[in-house]
């Protein structure tokens, strides 16, 4: 197109822009001076700022659709580079002694601070694994997942209040809990599917918070359950320095038994047939799948992630509250599962380090963080549909057919 | 009988609000089969819009009644360009995309949001202005209905008249419904479909706008927040009705009014969200489609 054209374009989209943020950007009213403020500068800024940023909008949609026409004719698509990365024993190998390596001296290297971080985003590796089983592999949106981790902290906190057990001893218990809640979800949504589930979950997520939130007698109301203890090392107490390097091994050790069960998962006999659901119920029935037991198995076996992550949570902060698991939590996690890529692991790690870990470090610009982190949503999903690192599905290769 | 007058009347009242709302979840998802997760934020800022408008009038010494059809006007104005807006940036490019894509896509605009009006206004709770006239004639009745509460409904029912009359009659509500049975035959037909799509934003962000500036000015308070909940909640009534299904809206939000101020004036106001839930997955078992939704066989 003709850049005089292009110009104009741009610059109707500034002012429609400048018009659009005109009251909530330009008027601040002082309602207890009673006294109207205008900044006009912000205007100025948005009209400057969505003209240029309106050229690089259309351009970057203008590649997209050309990228997707090419993929349309048949060029063969190309494996994305990670995947090869993945795929290649040499590179592979040593990156991923570096990484451990790194993820071993990590906390000897950097501050208590740092390593409290890495833990909080460990804790988000697991809870997005699990998520991922439920909606990565076998397609259940589920809006409510942090009831099972609210679940999980709570059997730990008041365990621990009541009768004093121990860390080791409540993390089976908060994982069998877990898979007992999700269980629980899963019987009255078997029939539901895609938003009726969503919004169920959603439900269900929210119920177990007012429940916590207002049975003052069971979970002390808002106001929390503190003092937690935190893990002993066969009865060895530690100084809160070393507690938390401690919780950082037990973070690696129970992400890297993660990481193990649900990729030997998603190849058994249950991971396929989530698989097939996912893809088409009716087709995966017609097969003769028990649609009922696949749905409550990966029900069960997403919330008992959650009801792990939920007691080292409990056990990390030594202090929870209904507040810490608000349906924003859900969301980051469903999202930690979509940015970083459905169904495939190294992608729900790095989405949920770069998720956990960037906000952190962004708190330079903590005010802007979470605009930053909604407007990353909406791009990473006209952009990347896939998400960060896509799960490449098992496909078969016909060498013979390309060379004809 | 007077109390559940009184209760009766609050629900119908909160209902109407959730219907205004939810007819924007109802219609969005009947078209492109989306859930607007943004669409709490947008009548959130319906409601911005009404207070700052609203201030800057009263502080200029106008007329109560005049400035509360200005800034409704002028809040439906701007949410429809908020809702458009944002079908251009969030939602068309993802059109063919997944629906989860789109999902975290809205959830991403909702985010986004919050946080610009946050930003721009402020996190503190902002007094509303109270707009809406005390009536002579309803006097004797205060204790059972107050006057704000007879606008709510009034202006509600004027809304659902013109909405259906829209949709049942004109030929934009005629091409909605093409789209909504059937994109791709629309398309066929020689229905605009992304015409029909930005209306069906506009028209859901309207009423969402009006909603906004009705229960703020009967609450008297606002803050950034106020759109995610009502939005969750307008969306439980459009599920329970049906999604896709507009008198359904109407249905399974005025049902959701009623079922919680009757638990909260009966029962307790401590669990009336967690009953309102329940109530919402007691009736999905019976009815996995809704109240009112059709549940379609799937085609092989």
């Amino acid at each position: 197109m003709k850049p005089f054209q292009e110009i104009k374009k741009s610059f109707l989209v500034s002012a429609w822009f400048m018009f659009l943020t005109f009251p909530i950007m330009v008027i601040r009213v002082n309602t207890v001076e009673n006294m109207v403020e205008w900044r006009w500068k912000n205007m100025l800024l948005i009209g400057v700022g969505s003209f240029f940023l309106s050229f690089v909008w259309r351009y970057l949609i203008k590649r997209r659709d050309v990228g997707k026409k090419k993929i349309g004719i048949g060029k063969t698509q190309k494996t994305p580079l990670i995947q090869r990365i993945i795929k290649e024993r040499r590179i592979l190998v040593p990156t991923l002694i570096l990484v451990s390596v790194f993820a071993l001296v990590f906390p000897f290297i950097f501050s208590l601070y740092q390593t409290n971080i890495m833990i909080t985003g460990l804790i988000y590796v697991m809870l997005g694994l699990g998520l991922n089983i439920v909606v990565g592999l076998a397609g259940l949106l589920d809006l409510g997942y942090v009831a099972f981790y609210a679940v999980g902290a709570y059997v730990y906190a008041l365990l621990n209040h009541h009768f004093g057990l121990g860390f080791w001893a409540v993390l089976p218990i908060g994982a069998g809990v877990g898979a007992f809640f999700g269980i629980l979800l899963g019987f009255p949504v078997l029939r539901l599917r895609g938003d009726y589930l969503a919004i169920v979950t959603l439900g269900f997520g929210e119920i177990i918070r007012l429940i916590l939130e207002n049975w003052n007698e069971f979970s002390f109301g808002p106001s929390g359950i503190a003092n937690i203890s935190r893990p002993s090392f066969f009865g060895i107490d530690f100084s809160v320095h070393n507690a938390t390097i401690y919780i950082y091994y037990i973070m690696i050790g129970l992400v890297l038994f993660t990481i193990f069960v649900v990729n030997r998962l998603q190849d058994s006999r249950i991971g396929r047939a989530w698989i097939a659901l996912r893809e088409d119920e009716v087709a995966c029935q017609a097969m003769g799948i028990d649609k009922r037991a696949t749905k409550l198995t990966a029900f069960a076996l997403g919330a008992t992630w959650a009801g792990m992550a939920g007691v080292i949570f409990a056990a990390k902060t030594t202090f929870i509250n209904p507040a810490c698991f608000t349906i924003w939590e859900s969301i980051i996690i469903l999202c930690i599962v979509v940015l970083g890529g459905m169904g495939s692991i190294i992608g729900v790690i790095v989405g949920s380090l770069v998720l956990i870990l960037l906000p952190e470090y962004l708190r330079a610009f903590s005010e802007y963080r979470m605009l930053i982190f909604g407007s990353v949503l909406v791009l990473m999903m006209v952009f990347r549909p896939g998400g960060i690192i896509s799960d490449v599905r098992r496909t078969y290769h016909f060498e013979g057919l390309e060379k004809q | 009988m007077e109390y559940f007058a009184e209760l009766f009347l609050g629900g119908l009242t909160r209902g109407s609000i959730y219907a205004l709302i939810a007819l924007g979840y109802t219609m969005v998802y009947g078209i492109i089969g989306l859930i607007n997760f943004a669409h709490g934020e947008i009548y959130m800022i319906g409601a911005f819009t009404a207070l700052i408008v609203a201030s800057v009038l009263t502080l200029q010494g106008w007329n109560h009644i005049a400035i509360l059809v200005i800034a409704s006007i002028v809040a439906v104005i701007y949410s429809s360009a908020y809702g458009y807006t944002a079908e251009k940036l969030a939602y068309k490019p993802l059109r063919r995309a997944p629906r989860l894509s789109a999902l975290i896509s809205a959830i991403g605009l909702s985010l986004f949001l919050q946080n610009y009006v946050l930003l721009a206004q402020t996190s503190d709770f902002l007094p509303f202005p109270s707009l809406i006239p005390e009536f002579k004639f309803n006097e004797p009745y205060e204790h059972i209905i107050s006057s704000s509460e007879i606008v709510i409904l009034t202006a509600t029912t004027i809304v659902m008249v013109v909405l259906t009359f829209l949709i049942k009659f004109t030929k934009i509500g005629k091409a909605m419904r093409a789209t909504a049975q059937d994109r791709n035959m629309a398309m066929l037909l020689g229905v605009d479909v992304d015409k029909v799509i930005s209306i069906t934003f506009i028209i859901g962000s309207a009423t969402a706008a009006l909603g906004g500036v009705l229960i703020a000015s009967h609450i008297g308070q606002i803050n950034f927040y106020i759109g995610f909940i009502a939005g969750i909640k307008a969306f439980v009534a459009a599920v329970l009705g049906g999604i896709g299904s507009i008198p359904g809206a109407v249905l399974g939000s005025l049902v959701l009014g009623w079922t919680e101020s009757f638990f909260t004036g009966y029962v307790s106001s401590d669990y009336e969200d967690v009953f309102a839930f329940l109530f919402l997955v007691f009736i999905l078992i019976f009815r996995p489609a809704g109240l009112l939704g059709r549940s379609e066989t799937e085609k092989v």
